[in-house]
């Protein structure tokens, strides 16, 4: 059974649509990450989730009952979600364990039932110890390792994560990663985290929903996303993909099809059933563009820039044929060679690629 | 580079001239004369106030209308605070500017209105029927009066403060309780309030030190019931006995000027207690939907409008219409003679338009030509002593108007030394005294508003060559002058129906609005002080609607009736 289903949800602010016409399923157990540029209405979907916003039309079901929509709007106190916000929002002036047993006093949790579950959400979080501390007195780290026991002590039916990384900075976001992974594993809730940060949703989610102009433009596993990205604009959002204009020649033929980019003849991957086609588009990882082999023939470029970047260097180039494209290749640790200085002339070949399934399709 | 810090220190040095002039000097004359009257160190002066019986009943009765007036100020100012900012209530503008309303009103005249709105020569009890009979007691000339009008009076300096804290709440506290299980109220009680508290009880220190320095409202109230307060019981002192009891009045004002103090420490020492410093900033929170029950909360909100701000309006408005004491007012009977009277015919009362309305514009400009250099050094400037600066400009208005109005009349009741000039019983002695105790409402706004502007606008200029006072003239004071102009504005509607530094320091020729309404009052002509009383609210509030206007362009948060 799906934990959280949503159909057909549509947000609209004073006539923009902050969400539109989104429809999702997340599975019991689930660790969802929706991942989009800011502003893109990731944020105000996990708010329709938790019940601070009314969808202005289509339904929400946590747990097969609808909780927003066709009449039904269910106050967030009502709804069992947990929240770890993106600044916390720890109450200042409430020590540790006031925080956390928040939800079991509203609740009326008898007293000791209360303080062993409290004592058991701050020992799952590393944090015994630490119960009459106050928030003001405590790392960036401890502070959202308190959110995280807070949101859990009440046994949630679905956790949600506002962009929880996103205060603290770089080793500490690496650590909390592996916390929030491990954390998952063990209570096996349901998950749905907000975020920006492709490489944190790729570390964490089981599924990645891409958000763009408030519509879902692709769900998928972190894997196929990057493989396969459905649209362009995945393409480029996701790994630093090279979108490039390409003719279809050929149909395809186990998963492979022939095109020609800028010139050039390569075998891409791409979806069954595609055909010859004109205006389609080809996604490229820096990987995939490597020199021709010594006398042959491939797409003459022009070096931009270099950026060495530490055993490797990562060579922004524009075909001579199209000057306007920026492109980039993964250069060795060059060294003085000069090969990479800019003006230089490179020859590259595509190795492989993706073709973007069109509109269509 | 040496001319650039020659101008720093000049500005500096002239700041620190005009702070020693008006708030150091009157505060250190006061504890001279209190401590060491006639020159030498001696304890008569304090002994001799400690004997008087009749110190010790006002300072009983100054902590009991305190507290009390505080309590409901509190009461009143949070809850109208917590509707206005958490409900999805509409019309807020307007209410705020109503509920404001008395906080800009004199005192002397809310306790006119309420007088003339309930006495038996009530015009209003006498339209609908209800007046007692001529001669019966005033209810409102009880302690249980000056409570209930020092409470409407201070609700507003409450409401303003709770609310602006309120808005700084983060969303997300809200939310994360109401996320964990937390209806409306259990946020409230468990969030809400605990995290305003810090903000309550700066209102309440605040609304605690102007209930006990508060003259105008128990002069009309409490002196007529032989209810003495500290600041009554003063200027009952000095005018039966002239200035030689102003040691006496002295003792009296440092007393009260102390009681004001415990107030501000007590506040200080309980919110240092408490770390409430939220380190999440974000949106203000969504409002609460009121639902069905939303038509019924707006009635009662604009019900209190009507009960504490237009019943004694209407009140007092018929009260100087009326052509004698205990005469019903009918379309007959009604005049405008009274206003004739106080405006044409009565010379003090004209003379007192006349001094009420130049002092007031004085100060005003004054302030605001002083307030942008001093706001200046406070908000932007580097020098070590500037948290004294600001210190010592709120002193002089923290403390209640009768200590400063005293300390004036130490200082300048012999002719200045090496000038020989003499402003005793002039008009200046009056100006001196509001500049220093006005002054900080026209600092403050200037701070905010320094705080409000970039710094690289004024690097930007020392970087293009200009030196600290051509970049204050061209691009400094430019910018912060609206906030300090709204700032001057304070001062006028402030100063011009001020009685409390005015009853002690005037003389003949030297009158303001509010001593001639007040003694217009005392010997019994309600309908003269009425009128006069009008027109300084017809004014006020003229000037806070204009004002509201021209509000777009000034810096948020310089005009307590807007947000």
């Amino acid at each position: 059974m799906a934990r959280l289903k949503l159909a057909g949800v549509t947000k609209t602010f004073s006539g923009f649509d902050a969400v539109r016409d989104v429809s999702l399923e997340v599975a019991d157990g689930e660790f969802l990450a929706v991942l989009g540029p800011s502003g893109c209405g990731k944020t105000t979907l996990l708010r329709l989730v938790a019940g601070f916003e009314q969808p202005s039309a289509g339904e929400i079901a946590i747990g097969g009952t609808v909780v927003a929509g066709a009449g039904v709007s269910v106050p967030p106190e009502k709804r069992r979600v947990g929240i770890v916000f993106q600044n916390y929002a720890l109450w200042p002036h409430m020590s540790v364990a006031q925080n956390v047993g928040y939800a079991l006093k509203v609740a009326k949790v008898p007293r000791e039932e209360a303080r062993r579950r409290v004592a058991e959400a701050l020992a799952l979080v590393d944090l015994d110890g630490f119960a009459d501390r106050y928030p003001a007195s405590l790392s960036g780290g401890q502070r959202q390792r308190v959110a995280l026991a807070r949101c859990l002590v009440a046994a949630p039916s679905l956790v949600l994560f506002d962009e929880p990384l996103a205060n603290l900075d770089v080793h500490l976001r690496a650590a909390m990663e592996a916390e929030f992974s491990a954390f998952h594993r063990r209570t096996g809730t349901t998950m749905i985290y907000i975020t920006h940060d492709q490489a944190e949703a790729m570390a964490l989610a089981d599924r990645i929903a891409v958000m763009d102009g408030g519509r879902l433009v692709q769900v998928a596993d972190p894997r196929t996303l990057y493989r396969e990205p459905a649209t362009e604009m995945v393409a480029a959002f996701i790994g630093q993909g090279m979108v490039l204009p390409a003719t279809v020649l050929s149909g395809e033929e186990r998963g492979r099809c022939r095109v020609a980019v800028l010139g050039q003849e390569a075998t891409v991957r791409c979806r069954p059933g595609e055909r010859a086609r004109q205006g389609a588009a080809v996604c490229c990882r820096a990987a995939d563009l490597g020199p021709v082999a010594p006398g042959e023939a491939g797409l003459e470029v022009a070096v931009r820039r270099a950026v060495y970047k530490g055993g490797a260097t990562r060579v922004e180039v524009s075909p001579l044929a199209d000057p306007s494209l920026a492109l980039h290749v993964e250069g060795d640790d060059a060294g003085h060679s000069g090969r990479f200085e800019p003006g230089a002339r490179l020859c590259l070949r595509i190795r492989s690629g993706w073709l973007i399934p069109g509109a269509s399709a | 580079m040496r001319q650039g810090r020659g101008q720093e220190m000049a500005l500096a040095a002239a700041v620190a001239v005009a702070i020693a002039v008006f708030s150091l000097l009157p505060m250190l004359r006061l504890v001279r004369e209190t401590v060491a009257p006639a020159g030498a160190l001696s304890p008569a002066v304090i002994e001799a106030g400690l004997a008087s019986r009749a110190t010790w009943v006002a300072t009983l009765n100054s902590l009991v209308v305190g507290i009390g007036g505080t309590v409901l100020a509190v009461s009143l100012g949070t809850v109208v605070a917590l509707v206005v900012t958490l409900t999805d209530m509409r019309a807020r503008a307007p209410f705020i500017l109503c509920f404001v309303m008395p906080l800009m009103i004199a005192p002397q005249v809310t306790a006119l209105s309420w007088l003339q709105l309930f006495g038996p020569a009530s015009p209003f009890l006498k339209l609908i029927g209800l007046a007692p009979p001529l001669g019966s007691r005033n209810p409102l000339h009880s302690p249980g009066g000056i409570v209930l009008l020092l409470g409407i009076q201070y609700a507003p300096l409450v409401f303003l403060l709770v609310r602006a804290g309120l808005r700084r709440l983060p969303r997300e506290l809200v939310e994360a309780a109401r996320a964990a299980g937390a209806g409306r109220f259990t946020v409230l009680a468990t969030v809400v309030l605990p995290l305003m508290t810090p903000s309550i009880m700066a209102a309440a220190a605040l609304a605690f030190v102007s209930c006990v320095g508060n003259f105008g409202i128990p002069a009309f109230l409490g002196i007529p019931a032989n209810y003495p307060v500290l600041p009554t019981l003063i200027y009952q002192r000095l005018a039966g006995g002239g200035p030689a009891v102003l040691g006496e009045a002295a003792f009296l004002s440092v007393l009260i000027g102390m009681i004001a103090m415990a107030g501000i420490v007590a506040q200080e020492r309980m919110s240092r207690r408490r770390d409430y410093r939220s380190f999440a900033s974000s949106l203000a929170s969504e409002p609460y939907a009121l639902g069905r029950w939303r038509p019924a909360v707006e009635a009662a909100m604009w019900a209190l409008i009507l009960a504490i701000l237009v019943l004694p309006l209407t009140g007092l408005v018929l009260s100087s219409l009326v052509p004698g004491y205990g005469i019903p007012l009918s379309a007959a009977t009604a005049t405008l003679d009274n206003y004739r009277f106080v405006l044409v015919e009565h010379a003090a009362s004209r003379r007192a338009f006349a001094n009420s309305l130049g002092l007031s514009l004085t100060a005003a400009a004054f302030a605001v030509l002083a307030a942008l250099p001093i706001a200046y050094l406070v908000a932007w400037g580097r020098q070590r002593w500037v948290r004294m600066i600001n210190l010592s400009i709120e002193l002089p208005y923290a403390l209640p108007g009768v200590v400063l109005a005293i300390a004036a009349l130490l200082l300048f009741l012999r002719p200045l030394p090496l000038t020989g000039l003499h402003i005793y019983n002039t008009v200046w002695i009056i100006l001196y005294a509001y500049l220093a105790r006005f002054l900080v409402l026209a600092v403050r706004p200037a701070v905010s508003g320094f705080h409000q502007i970039d710094r690289a606008l004024e690097e930007a200029a020392q970087v293009a060559g200009a030196g600290l006072f051509s970049r204050l003239r061209s691009v400094v004071f430019p910018l912060v002058a609206p906030a300090a102009m709204a700032g001057g504005l304070l001062i006028f509607m402030t100063a011009f129906g001020e009685l409390t530094v005015s009853a002690l320091l005037w003389s003949s020729g030297a009158e303001t609005i509010g001593v001639v309404m007040f003694s217009f009052e005392q010997g019994g002509d309600s309908k003269y002080a009425a009128a006069i009383s009008a027109v300084t609210v017809a004014v006020t509030f003229a000037l806070m609607l204009a004002t509201n206007l021209a509000a777009r362009r000034l810096p948020s948060g310089v005009l307590p009736w807007r947000d």
